[in-house]
């Protein structure tokens, strides 16, 4: 048996000793699904705060940070394990959150060794709650044209300016932001650096974001004013957006991957309101035409599964690359078609909004299909992605945007 | 996908070893311009037997024959590897008539008497073998008249024909599915030089040789059963599950060439002053041909490992290999001609032998709304 084979067997052991039974098969065990924590956390269910306390124990909430960071020390490859172990058993992750799935590991990699020990212990423990700030209204996909700007004032940056699309703002503790600390650079990649604010620092303003879906995570984080010690800047000034694109790219593989969920589980969704809405007629789904199309998702859906598997067997290293461009478009068109499927095999009872004659599982759907626009726009637009494959990956030459 | 762990979907050192050797030796000798030479010479083989040989020779052609039939006694996985590689430059050798049909006939249902006389041939490159039924689509109405085997004696009669039986103007053997009772078929061996068996060669857009099989009341005995008698229709799916993957493998390569080639000419015309490639018009086409591709390879890979290693997953994920291959080859070389532009449609251009193959490959083994039905069907729905 191989180390890594013995490892396995010692983490599933562990995981099914202590994960309270009541949350086995709950979740797809992904990045952004459980116990998000923070200040504002109003969780009160028993179990998974009590599945949350083990996992910080023990080091599981990030088991590849170094212990003195409040990980477990555990190499990539055993995290990995960790995390599958949970996944086989649907419970979700001890803690969950852009702090343990994006910001961590930049702060691992880039931040210093004062801003590690202040910083992620806290995340690990989900006692401080983060959200990300990079798009503005007028630096959406050309995200390099964003305007933040953080001006040195003595040991204080100050900022001015908006960020959108900052998910879970009303209820995190901190930000990270990228901002730009130069405005006469060259270039507007150069002259941006990546800053970290306090959320409670006066002059910052929440305001939360409808979606056409109706509620949603999103938020508008407006600064006016906002001072924060220049020991916020993580990097060197100037020098973040080899930092952003880190993020972004680790951004693309875990929304490519989150899509993933369960192997199998869009197709068993779609039949499953197929036989709800439509009927069996002779074993078969009544109507043949989207029994094809249903069948056409299952392989596509099947073809990404074995995709990622294959990437994630080549994967050298951690690193994301260009392949997670490829798993974004992938993943977020085939979560828009299965809801596209899901919505035409209901036919007229997914039109509900809201109220009576409509069941809430139709009502929820409905509003699942309607966010699920927003898959192939966050986190870099499917057009976005692919000018990243064209120019990277096979080395089109760049043209007029 | 069963079971949370994926099966291995990288190639070992060896096997990319293989790929790198088989794919040199393909691009220099056998280049998919043959497939216009064969034509215009109007060659009575369509392809090359020397060539056949040489690969044999390497190794090759008998990858997944057992040693003890003197083959190298690999997996089908390996096999796959180099089907790849014929792919990428069309190779009109005998690959799908006498590996993916033939071969794997005899290893799934031949007796130890039929694989000791045929198999080591094969793998010495010496016999081509073709199997003779019809393509599970076929309309009823548009089948040619069934092969039906009468009772004589202690054995049967073959009367009727098949069309489009790949390579049977050349093979040394035919394996034809006839029905042998109401509702059941059994797949007998026969020898094409016999009297009673007539020859038509047929001339495809693709490339692959093909010919028309008559029976004219021949006789065949019960050694010449393949598999067990009534037992053809399911000998002949397992059979066909693995042709589709094979097949698949076939066609990932010939994606991938077609996608490079255009690829390399995106790079190099210029129009308006600059390359074309430069045009985001093409380039976002161009990535969802690659990432149709890296689906694909994904889903061949992990058929093709089934068929080594989970024969249970076999017909699920051969439908799928089948489909997905087929749609992506067909958009690989649907798009390679129209970003060829003018030049695309010239005859003295390659690219549209990827076309003509695509459909015909789109067409073989079940076109993808079969499976796509059959997929529903193994998922209960």
């Amino acid at each position: 048996m191989s180390v890594l084979e013995a490892f396995r067997q010692e983490a599933r052991a562990w995981i099914r000793e202590n994960a309270p039974r009541s949350l086995w098969g709950t979740s797809g065990s992904g990045p952004f699904e459980g116990y998000f924590g923070g200040s504002k956390c109003k969780e009160s269910d028993p179990d998974l705060l009590l599945w949350r306390d083990r996992g910080i124990e023990k080091g599981w909430t990030a088991p590849s940070w170094p212990t003195e960071y409040g990980g477990a020390g555990s190499s990539r490859a055993e995290e990995d394990v960790i995390h599958a172990e949970m996944k086989a058993i649907g419970v979700p992750r001890p803690v969950a959150g852009q702090g343990l799935a994006m910001f961590g590991p930049v702060l691992l990699e880039y931040g210093t060794h004062a801003q590690k020990l202040r910083h992620l212990p806290r995340i690990a423990r989900g006692e401080v709650r983060w959200c990300q700030g990079y798009s503005e209204p007028n630096a959406g996909s050309d995200l390099a044209n964003l305007q933040l700007k953080a001006e040195r004032d003595g040991d204080w940056y100050v900022l001015n300016g908006q960020k959108i699309w900052t998910s879970h703002a009303h209820l995190s503790d901190w930000i990270y932001c990228l901002v730009r600390t130069d405005s006469s650079a060259p270039k507007k990649q150069m002259g941006i650096s990546v800053m970290l604010a306090d959320l409670e620092t006066p002059g910052i303003t929440v305001r939360r974001i409808d979606l056409i879906s109706g509620y949603s995570p999103f938020c508008e984080t407006f600064f006016e004013d906002v001072r924060v010690p220049a020991a916020n800047l993580v990097g060197e000034e100037n020098e973040g957006w080899t930092i952003a694109k880190s993020i972004l790219g680790h951004e693309r593989s875990s929304i490519g991957r989150s899509i993933a969920r369960q192997p199998g589980s869009a197709q068993r969704e779609v039949v499953a309101r197929a036989r709800k809405h439509l009927g069996i007629t002779e074993g078969a789904i009544t109507d043949p035409l989207l029994r094809d199309e249903i069948a056409a998702l299952g392989m596509r859906e099947e073809a990404f599964h074995f995709m990622l598997a294959r990437i994630q067997q080549s994967a050298e290293s951690g690193t994301p690359g260009p392949e997670g461009s490829v798993t974004k478009i992938v993943g977020s068109e085939l979560k828009q078609r299965r809801y596209e499927l899901g919505m035409q095999v209901a036919g007229m009872q997914g039109l509900g909004w809201e109220g009576p004659g409509f069941d809430d599982e139709d009502l929820q759907y409905t509003r699942e299909w309607l966010r699920s626009r927003a898959t192939t726009i966050e986190g870099g637009s499917s057009e976005i992605q692919r000018n990243i494959v064209s120019k990277r990956v096979l080395g089109l030459p760049e043209g007029k945007k | 996908m069963s079971g949370h762990e994926a099966p291995s979907l990288l190639l070992d050192d060896e096997q990319k070893m293989l790929s790198r050797t088989a794919g040199k030796l393909i691009r220099e000798r056998a280049p998919a311009a043959r497939i216009r030479t064969f034509r215009n010479d109007e060659d009575r083989v369509g392809f090359s037997r020397e060539l056949w040989k040489e690969m044999a020779d390497l190794g090759w052609i008998g990858l997944q024959i057992p040693e003890a039939y003197e083959g190298m006694g690999l997996g089908f996985f390996d096999l796959c590897v180099v089907l790849e590689q014929s792919g990428r430059e069309l190779m009109p050798e005998p690959f799908v008539s006498t590996l993916l049909l033939g071969t794997q006939a005899l290893l799934l249902g031949g007796s130890e008497a039929q694989k000791r006389s045929l198999l080591p041939g094969v793998a010495a490159g010496e016999l081509v073998l073709s199997v003779a039924y019809d393509e599970p689509s076929t309309p009823p109405s548009s089948r040619r008249s069934a092969v039906v085997a009468e009772r004589s004696g202690d054995g049967f009669e073959l009367s009727g024909e098949r069309a489009q039986v790949l390579d049977a103007h050349v093979a040394d053997r035919v394996m034809v599915l006839a029905a042998t009772s109401e509702g059941g078929s059994t797949l007998f061996l026969v020898d094409p030089a016999r009297a009673e068996v007539s020859v038509t060669r047929q001339y495809r857009v693709d490339g692959l040789n093909a010919a028309i099989v008559g029976f004219d009341r021949l006789s065949v005995e019960a050694d010449d059963i393949v598999g067990a008698l009534d037992g053809g229709s399911s000998l002949l799916e397992a059979v066909l599950d693995r042709a589709a993957v094979g097949l698949a493998a076939q066609m990932l390569g010939a994606s991938e060439q077609a996608f490079a080639d255009t690829l390399a000419f995106l790079k190099e015309r210029e129009q308006f002053d600059v390359p074309i490639g430069s045009f985001q018009a093409l380039q976002h086409r161009t990535v969802s041909i690659f990432t149709e591709i890296a689906l694909t390879r994904s889903v061949v890979l992990a058929a093709a490992r089934a068929i080594d290693e989970k024969p249970a997953e076999v017909p699920r994920l051969a439908s799928l290999a089948k489909s997905l291959a087929s749609e992506t080859f067909m958009l690989s070389a649907k798009e390679a001609i129209q970003m060829h532009g003018g030049i695309g449609v010239t005859d003295e251009h390659d690219i549209g032998f990827y076309l003509k193959r695509a459909q015909a490959a789109y067409m073989t083994f079940g076109k993808p709304s079969l499976h796509r039905q059959r997929w529903a069907e193994l998922h209960n729905y």
